[in-house]
């Protein structure tokens, strides 16, 4: 089975260790929301997976199917099929989201191998016409001017144009009023019924209710401190992170 | 030889050059032929630049030597290789080593309405005040004199295309100017008057037919009348080898706007010098500039944007691309004259560095005699954000393509303003096609 496995896995920037000795395996067509307060090191995990070239893996190891992906490029490890939903997505003037889309999906071409234009943008309208979004974005600068939650369903047009096998999810859900995040949440649980797998960073049970996870996490200065099904999230909900504090953390 | 053009100042345009192109040119009136003896004694007499030359700060000198040129031989369109544009053109003109070698005129309705698109030969002609009048008109004061003056020594032939009032036209007029074979010394020249109202886009291609070291010294200029809106491309894609000058200059009267974007990526050493003279109330000039520069290629740009009367405004972004050892310079001025209230006048340069070893030298300045204006000038240079590189890496794409594809998003602030899709897309292509020629990490060319 297709998986990726986060082992032990130690990250620091600059000197400084962020994540410290993080396990945890997402198979295929699985859903893992991890949870935890600001500054906990989420992110920074899901750019280290990224190959984010800020980031430091001091130790540990990331699996793809058995095989290690730290060696690799981040553009190497997208078309390996990993996809990170940035929380903060850059802005990219003068690249249209038409023509980056394209460079993205000609990417993954074979040496020699055209794309077929027609059948592109064919593709790119019934993904936008999933997500409602205006087909006039597709000569829009990449994220430059949007609004917060039109960023948001712009990470997941990429993510459904170009099928990945692990989506790692940062915060998708900030930013999306209620509609948003009802096309958005129907649009991952499309992808996962095909077998995507999973990593949802979230603050809020609030989207679980429309992605239901298999495995929730809570995240505490770089470890996972305590993993469960989706009733964790509405404990911690309940509980807030002074339970985590006081409870789950090691003294 | 006489002792005034020692060999080191002339390199291979000496007086039996000159005299072999005057007897060539018999035929031309009086008036062009004193033009040609002024400008031949002008050529002489001035110096080379030097070192201590303001004007030619940070510019390679011992690049910018005359030897091994020559007045080349006529060819023929077949031997050119010529590749389309792709874009639909009001009409074309050809000129290969000096000489026209294949057109297509304007529309008989255009032309019945009195449009010229001509050779200046030809133009001549039928049409000698005119010409006269505005045929080298313009001074060119940012350096290049000397070289200015051989143009008008030796220019034989170019583009004339004059457009009465009212005329619109909505197509481009191209015209191509090619140099052909090793040594091929060029002398492009497009004139361009538009009378009150007209609109029109006018487009030079600078092309060599081969990879030839050829020389280029060539020159534009544009006269827009009031409430004419003109779009002047200039698409620079001259051999690796190539040493070129070019001298542009614009005027716009009352009301006019004039818009023009040089498009520089080829030639081993390049020198770009242009003027916007506002002459009139209403009167706008938009000058814009795209480089790529690779290997160890060198982009000179100076700039003068003068401001000759009140309420006139002008508007300058030059953005360069610098990868290899490459070098570029710009050097700008806004004037303002000093009965010129009420200017508003722009001018920015962005230097995209790709490349540790390149060289991107900025000069703005301000010269301002009134006190009611408003003048700013900025540069920068500045790397690719690495952040927005690793948000297209994290999409698939690679390190290389990231880079080509942020350096277009760099490119298109300048690009969207021609407004003016296939031409847009054109010019895209060309800037594509250089990439692909020589990708970032490829060695550079010899120098
Ligand atoms: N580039 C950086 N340089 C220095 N410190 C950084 C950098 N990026 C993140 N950090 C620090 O690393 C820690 C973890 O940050 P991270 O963004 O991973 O947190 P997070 O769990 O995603 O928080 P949030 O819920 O607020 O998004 C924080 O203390 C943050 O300040
Ligand atoms: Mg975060």
């Amino acid at each position: 089975m297709s998986q990726l496995e986060i082992k032990d896995l130690h990250i620091s920037i600059g000197d400084k260790p962020i994540v410290k000795g993080l396990t945890l395996t997402v198979r295929r067509g699985e859903v893992h929301a991890l949870m935890g307060p600001n500054g906990t090191g989420k992110s920074t995990l899901a750019k280290a997976i990224a190959g984010h070239p800020s980031y430091t893996i001091t130790s540990g190891e990331v699996l793809l199917d058995g095989r290690s992906i730290l060696a690799m490029h981040p553009d190497e490890r997208a078309r390996a099929g990993i996809f990170l939903a940035f929380q903060y997505p850059s802005e990219i003037p003068g690249v249209s989201i038409a023509n980056f889309l394209r460079a993205a999906v000609q990417a993954r071409l074979g040496e020699g191998e055209e794309l077929d234009a027609t059948a592109y943008y064919k593709r790119l309208y019934s993904k936008m016409d999933l997500l409602q979004i205006d087909r006039k974005f597709t000569s829009r600068s990449v994220n430059d001017g949007f609004s917060g939650g039109e960023k948001k369903r712009c990470e997941i047009l990429q993510m459904a144009m170009l099928e990945p096998a692990f989506a790692l999810m940062d915060e998708t859900d900030s930013g999306l009023d209620i509609d948003a995040l009802r096309i958005v949440a129907d649009g991952v649980n499309a992808l996962r019924s095909t077998n995507l797998g999973v990593l949802m960073i979230t603050h809020y049970q609030r989207l679980l209710g429309y992605i239901v996870p298999d495995h929730v996490h809570v995240m505490w200065d770089g470890r996972i401190v305590k993993s469960g099904d989706k009733s964790l999230a509405l404990e911690l909900e309940a509980k807030g992170y002074d339970w985590v504090k006081n409870e789950l953390v090691p003294a | 030889m006489s002792v005034t053009t020692p060999d080191s100042v002339v390199g291979s345009f000496t007086a039996e050059v000159f005299d072999a192109h005057l007897a060539s040119v018999a035929h031309l009136p009086a008036w062009w032929l004193d033009r040609k003896r002024e400008a031949w004694a002008r050529f002489c007499a001035l110096p080379l630049p030097k070192r201590t030359d303001e004007a030619w700060r940070f510019a390679t000198l011992t690049g910018l030597k005359l030897d091994g040129y020559a007045l080349p031989a006529p060819v023929t369109a077949a031997g050119l290789g010529h590749t389309p544009i792709g874009i639909a053109k009001a009409g074309r003109l050809v000129f290969a080593n000096n000489r026209l070698v294949a057109s297509d005129p304007v529309a008989a309705a255009l032309a019945e309405r009195g449009v010229i698109f001509e050779t200046l030969q030809n133009a001549l002609r039928k049409h000698g005040d005119l010409v006269k009048s505005h045929l080298l008109a313009q001074p060119a004061t940012l350096g290049a004199e000397k070289f200015s003056a051989l143009h008008t020594a030796l220019l034989d032939d170019g583009a004339f295309i004059f457009l009465p009032k009212g005329v619109e036209i909505a197509d481009p007029l191209a015209v191509f100017h090619y140099a052909a074979g090793a040594g091929a010394a060029v002398f492009p020249h497009t004139l361009v008057i538009a009378e009150q109202d007209t609109r029109a886009t006018i487009v030079d291609f600078f092309r060599s037919a081969d990879a030839g070291a050829h020389f280029a010294c060539g020159r534009n200029d544009l006269y827009a009348s009031h409430g004419a809106q003109l779009t002047y491309v200039a698409a620079q894609t001259w051999s690796r080898e190539t040493l070129s000058f070019q001298s542009n200059s614009t005027v716009a009267r009352r009301d006019a706007r004039v818009l023009s974007l040089n498009l520089h990526l080829g030639g081993r050493q390049s020198r770009h010098e242009s003027h916007s003279q506002l002459q009139a109330p209403g009167a706008h000039s938009e000058m814009l500039a795209l480089t790529v520069a690779h290997g160890a290629q060198e982009f000179d740009q100076r700039t003068r944007q003068i401001h000759q009367a009140p309420h006139t405004s002008s508007n300058l972004l030059y953005k360069n691309a610098l990868l290899g050892r490459s070098k570029t310079i710009f050097s700008g001025l806004i004037v303002v004259d000093p009965d010129a209230q009420k200017t508003d006048a722009y001018q920015s340069n962005r230097n995209l560095m790709l490349s540790d070893d390149a060289e991107a030298n900025s000069l703005p300045g301000l010269e301002i005699q009134a006190n009611d204006v408003r003048c700013s000038h900025g540069a920068t240079s500045s790397r690719i954000d690495p952040e927005q590189e690793f948000y297209l890496q994290a999409r698939g794409i690679a390190k290389d393509a990231a880079d080509e594809l942020l350096t277009f998003g760099f490119f298109e602030e300048v690009l969207s303003k021609l407004g003016h899709e296939p031409l847009h897309d054109a010019l895209r292509d060309l800037v594509k096609a250089k990439f692909q020629a020589q990708p970032a990490a490829a060695a550079p060319s010899p120098a």
